[in-house]
């Protein structure tokens, strides 16, 4: 479904995705993961069309996207969660929702905001209220409820487990797991690696802007040098 | 005339001066909070829109209507070309860069004018016949009745367009922060040219405002008028659309107060006092909000 071939990225001087390449078939949860500055959230802005490769490409669906804009990445289903949740805090939780729904035909807005709003009715009793004075878990639903008003065909999760407190994140992972059964295939970037690969099909070890080690959810996990680095021994 | 009459009759005037510094506070504010451009070329737009006022009017004077459509779009197609000619390669670029272009995309229209229609201020004829209209003992010049109401209008419709609608909505979020913005699928370069048009189509009403009540053109007279607009949308809160309103009520109602008891000439001078007095005790504004820079 998603195909990354061989990728490099730079700011300015600094190479920071290097000869990178993974796949994501339909219907998996992919997982990236990896230490601070591996280069994960680069990969995703990258695929979201911010960031440019220097070479290679980015095929989704069969489509070249290495210099489609970012806002017709979006129309075609390949939606991005970015890291920090990064709500409108001045807008309303109800508007919120509608700029996710931002490439979909007005008179589908109402079914989708309802369909949202039944999966977390936490939302729909703060409709009305700016987005800045939701708590941290809330803020969460909210960024996952807005990527869904799209209806994506591909979802990338960008940390979404960030700060918030561990019930939350059982929570959150809940969602994901909910998400990916409605149907919607997920590539998850995280640090949190022992969650992510409890519920990937597959994964890939950034290190440095490089894949290091990929596999399946439950080899990466038995693997030594990922319980080293990252699951704690 | 007694004194409450003249009070009102001032009030009047300062209504009428204010909501022409609230037009063109808005398109500074506007632009401010979606690509964080101080947009010094805005002032000379107005400029631009009105020599194009005096134009028509001198040669199809018996079309005011021709004169005003001309002017508004005139200044809007200007104000868009400038955003995609000189502002948009910049995207990216330090903040200062794109404010020394907007100095000098400022100076390229100021001289422009000059070098082809003089320094000398052309004499723009009015739309309409200006009469006073009298009412309980006061008299109210229709100039003042006309400009109050169409800038009522213009705010009230400009108020709709951001709050309700779709591309308004893109305005606030892009404005907000313009990657997320983007991963909603929202295109940035069209939602920055919009407001650069609806900035400088409230800056064409403005020019043809500010025709109907001194009826000049002069290459410069957008520099003044636009520094004051200015010092109103910092008053207000650089950024924010109610700011920029109030703000330029505040410094209308000042000018027309320190003219009216008897200090005119030091009127510009109070106006920039107020700017230092802002910067110095509270540089948000009166209604900007407090932003915390993305890291």
């Amino acid at each position: 479904m998603l195909k990354v071939d061989n990728i490099n990225v730079y700011y300015d001087n600094i190479h920071a995705i290097k000869n990178l390449s993974f796949e994501v078939m339909d219907g998996e949860i992919v997982t990236l993961i990896g230490a601070n500055g591996a280069g994960k959230s680069t990969t995703l802005k990258t695929i979201s069309g911010l960031l440019r490769t220097k070479t290679g490409g980015i095929q989704f669906m069969g489509e070249e996207l290495k210099s489609t804009a970012p806002h017709k990445i979006v129309a075609k289903g390949l939606v991005q969660v970015p890291e920090g949740r990064r709500m409108f805090q001045n807008l309303t939780v109800e508007e919120n929702l509608e700029m996710g729904a931002f490439t979909m035909p007005p008179n589908e807005i109402p079914d989708l905001k309802d369909d949202i709003f039944r999966r977390f009715p936490r939302l729909s009793e703060r409709r009305k209220q700016v987005a800045g004075t939701l708590s941290g878990g809330e803020q969460q639903m909210l960024a996952m409820g807005r990527a869904l008003m799209s209806r994506p065909k591909l979802l990338m999760l960008d940390e979404p487990s960030m700060g918030l407190a561990p019930l939350l994140v059982d929570q959150v992972f809940g969602i994901i797991a909910e998400m990916h059964s409605s149907g919607v295939t997920i590539l998850l970037v995280e640090q949190n690696a022992s969650m992510a690969l409890a519920v990937a099909d597959r994964g890939y070890v950034l290190e440095t802007g490089k894949i290091v080690l990929s596999g399946s959810g439950k080899e990466l996990r038995e693997s030594d040098q990922v319980k080293k680095a990252y699951l704690g021994g | 005339m007694s004194t409450l009459s003249l009070i009102i009759k001032q009030i009047i005037n300062a209504l009428q001066l204010g909501s022409i510094f609230a037009l063109i506070a808005l398109g500074y504010s506007m632009v401010y909070g979606i690509i964080r451009l101080l947009n010094f070329a805005h002032c000379d737009i107005i400029m631009v829109g009105a020599y194009i006022s005096w134009y028509f009017m001198t040669n199809f004077a018996n079309m005011p209507y021709l004169a005003v459509a001309a002017a508004i779009f005139g200044c809007t197609l200007l104000g868009v070309a400038i955003e995609k000619v000189a502002y948009t390669p910049l995207r990216g670029s330090p903040r200062i860069s794109l404010l020394i272009t907007a100095i000098g995309v400022s100076y390229l229209l100021e001289n422009t004018a000059q070098l082809w229609l003089g320094a000398a201020a052309k004499s723009v004829p009015p739309f309409f016949k200006v009469t006073t209209l009298s009412f309980m003992g006061l008299s109210v010049s229709t100039t003042s009745v006309v400009t109050i109401a169409v800038v009522t209008v213009s705010m009230t419709a400009l108020t709709l367009l951001v709050q309700k609608t779709k591309m308004g909505r893109a305005m606030r979020a892009v404005s907000e922060d313009s990657q997320t913005a983007q991963l909603m699928g929202t295109n940035i370069n069209a939602t920055i040219s919009f407001t650069f048009a609806i900035g400088s189509a409230l800056a064409g009403i403005g020019s043809v405002l500010y025709c109907c009540a001194y009826n000049q053109a002069s290459p410069t007279m957008g520099s003044m008028l636009g520094l004051k607009a200015f010092v109103a949308a910092v008053l207000g809160g650089i950024g924010s659309i109610p700011g920029a309103i109030v703000g330029g009520f505040v410094i209308g109602l000042t000018e027309v107060f320190v003219s009216s008891i008897g200090l005119s000439t030091w009127k510009d001078a109070v106006v920039f006092l107020i700017l230092i007095i802002v910067l110095l005790v509270k540089p948000t504004g009166l209604l900007g909000k407090q932003v915390n820079e993305k890291v």
